[in-house]
């Protein structure tokens, strides 16, 4: 047993998944020599070559326009997307190609494609380094949409992303990267869609993903001192959703609070809370909260431990559950 | 990817003066060793056939879009000679990237062009399978699947083969930033790809002339280190020959060309626009006058491998492809409803089972 970084498992799920297949290439900005600029494709030019890693032209838009290519020609691009907010150049090759091909062609044309996408902030980034778009891109047709919180779910699910026969956007919580756990890898690779409990506990249910989920454990760790026991679900999966892992959960402590980096408004929160609301309604003692960040554009760095939700605001939102 | 870092000689990538051109307006053939064409009469019949076919299956589909069989429809009139010249040229093994207008290369490719008709019918989005005949789907958001071409170009080189990618956009199509990506990814990667522009002199009803500064959509290559060539796009053979050498380049792993052929949308834009807004009956004429498919079929009555027997075939059987296209589209069902869910995902996931349930539901509602 080892520690090992986030960072880490994903460069080990790449190595491995290229090791095994040689269908799989990976390309991006600056993904070769450098290593990426998290290094999550470290020394796998030096290991797999220049034909299978290699760096492109600075455009979004041309490096997930030409992964949709080569997955119709037989490869499975592994593309990186430098940072989220970059992801946006590329918006119409995802949302109208890579979600829609397949349905376009009555499944005959298949785009095993990965889009990784570091995300998120709290690394005091300059602007459009910290975003949260995961929604926008949930609301699209077509995607999978993981984000692990923990390097031994980093590996799993990447390498579960790099098998899928279905385009997965793979958000990467950036502010994680460095957080180590002791695991041996490889682990057994996970289904995609399925959401995990992180934590069990009786009082009221906590449902986040990817970087938040650490801030909950943070907070339940809080809360056990005063006496709460919070339970804390990893989603894991945003498309598609695990409903009746949160349903069962929440029924178990009637009252469910969602927590997530990104902006309330038409956020992942509102979708969870309405299928809460929709199928457990009788189970609920109160509302469903949302805690994220705010109805603002990503602020500037030394102002966003202002918008992130953090162990006070999540414990607050706890409290107000309670007093239902 | 291995690239060739080395830079090309600025002149070697500059179009022509002139537009390359084979056969004059008057059907006068004038070859040149510069561009070979190397085609027996048999072939030039079959281009003659497929040329006549794409105009009879057109006139078609423009008849069954006035009848309400068809949503929309998008003319290929006038481009016979760019699309089915540039398509001849085509390998078995090389993929087609089209946009919507490419009626005649899918009829080369073969195509049935009633699966491309469904799509403007609106039975499914897309009809056939893009693997048999190598012909992808077509593509509405402009310029798009010039990054598809590219890719699939690279994925090529990769592997080794010797396919080639070629996409076929229009003069509107190289403003967009997925052209100028497109071309830059192939370019810089050496890949066996061909962007083959139909300038048709308008994007609905924007004339090329606000489309760009450059002196000619060929002229923009060389800002990709490609060649660029420039061809009467309404000369069949001189289209045939600038394709096939510009595909040969690609193929001998000399990287990507872009080949823009000069030429004129005859018809609206789509059945949907009025061109009288922006375009006079005067210029219409100038370019009726050189129609490609009337050009070309004087110079095969002169060859002698046309006269007016096999005109009279040619045109018989190309009526009765177009009336079995009308056949197979006049009141066709749409598709099973319940399909909507069947290929968003490899496999359907819980919230489309649900929903496809819902929607079974609602169907056997209207039944009872």
């Amino acid at each position: 047993m080892v520690a090992i970084t986030m960072a880490g498992a994903l460069n080990r799920a790449l190595h491995d998944a290229m090791d095994e297949d040689d269908r799989v290439v990976i390309f991006g900005e600056d993904v070769a020599e450098l290593g990426g600029v998290f290094r999550v494709t470290d020394k796998l030019v030096e290991r797999f070559g220049t034909d299978r890693c290699f760096d492109t032209p600075l455009a979004e838009a041309g490096i997930v326009g030409t992964a949709i290519g080569m997955a119709m020609y037989g490869y499975r691009p592994v593309v990186e997307i430098q940072f989220d907010g970059f992801s946006y150049p590329a918006f119409e090759q995802i949302t109208s190609h890579l979600a829609k091909m397949p349905n376009r062609s009555r499944g005959t044309v298949r785009l095993p494609v990965v889009v990784r996408i570091p995300f998120g902030g709290g690394i005091g980034a300059v602007e459009h380094h910290s975003e949260s778009p995961e929604a926008l891109y949930a609301h699209t047709a077509g995607l999978k949409i993981v984000t692990p919180s923990t390097p031994s779910d980093a590996y799993a699910l990447l390498r579960a992303s790099i098998t899928s026969p279905d385009p997965v956007l793979f958000f990467e919580p950036k502010r994680r990267y460095w957080a180590k756990e002791d695991v041996e890898l490889p682990v057994e690779t996970e289904a995609i869609g399925q959401a995990v409990v992180r934590r069990a506990g009786t009082t009221a249910t906590l449902i986040s993903y990817g970087p938040t989920v650490a801030t909950c454990l943070e907070a339940a760790a809080a809360a056990a001192e005063e006496g709460w026991d919070l339970q804390v679900i990893d989603v894991r999966s945003l498309v598609p959703l695990d409903i009746d892992t949160l349903v069962a959960a929440v029924g178990a402590t009637g009252r469910a609070i969602v927590v997530h980096e990104a902006s309330v408004f038409g956020g992942i929160g509102a979708e969870i809370a309405a299928e809460l609301l929709e199928r457990a309604f009788y189970l609920l003692e109160a509302p469903v909260l949302r805690v994220g960040g705010f109805d603002i554009p990503y602020p500037a760095s030394r102002l966003e431990h202002y918008h992130l939700p953090d162990v006070d605001r999540i414990l607050d939102a706890v409290e107000r559950s309670l007093a239902y | 990817m291995a690239i060739d870092s080395s830079s090309p000689d600025p002149r070697d990538l500059l179009p022509t003066d002139r537009p390359i051109q084979l056969l004059d307006v008057d059907g006068t053939l004038t070859e040149d060793p510069r561009w070979p064409i190397d085609l027996g009469d048999d072939q030039l019949v079959e281009l003659y056939r497929l040329m006549v076919m794409a105009r009879q299956i057109d006139a078609q589909a423009i008849t069954l879009q006035r009848q309400g069989q068809l949503g929309v429809y998008a003319s290929l009139r006038g481009q016979e000679a760019a699309q089915i010249g540039s398509a001849f040229a085509l390998a078995p093994q090389d993929w087609v990237f089209p946009s919507y207008r490419e009626m005649g290369v899918a009829l080369v490719r073969g195509v049935d062009p009633a699966d491309l008709l469904h799509v403007f019918r609106g039975t499914w989005l897309g009809a056939h399978d893009p693997a048999k005949h190598r012909f992808a789907l077509i593509t509405i958001s402009i310029a798009t699947q010039a990054l598809h071409a590219a890719g699939f170009a690279m994925g090529a080189k990769l592997d080794g083969s010797d396919a080639c990618a070629v996409a076929y956009m229009g003069d509107g199509a190289t403003s967009e930033g997925d052209a100028h990506e497109a071309f830059n990814f192939a370019s810089v990667f050496d890949a066996p790809c061909v962007f083959f522009v139909q300038n048709n002199q308008y994007a609905i009803s924007v004339p090329v002339t606000r489309q760009t500064k450059a002196p000619t959509i060929a002229h923009k290559a060389i800002g990709y280190g490609m060649p660029g060539y420039r061809c009467d796009g309404n000369d069949v053979l001189g289209t045939y020959a600038v394709m096939r050498k510009a595909l040969r380049h690609a193929r001998d792993g000399n990287g990507p060309v872009l080949v823009e052929a000069v030429t004129y949308r005859m018809e609206a834009h789509t059945t949907a626009d009025d061109p009288t807004r922006y375009r006079d009956d005067a210029e219409l004429e100038r370019w009726r006058a050189r129609d490609p498919l009337s050009r070309f079929e004087r110079f095969l009555r002169g060859r002698g491998v046309v006269d007016d027997d096999v005109a009279q075939t040619v045109d018989q059987v190309a009526k009765a492809e177009a009336q079995s296209v009308r056949a197979a589209i006049y009141d066709a069902p749409h598709g099973d409803p319940l399909e909507l869910f069947s290929y968003v995902y490899a496999e359907p996931t819980q919230q489309l089972r649900d929903q496809r349930a819902l929607l079974q539901d609602e169907l056997s509602g209207q039944d009872a």
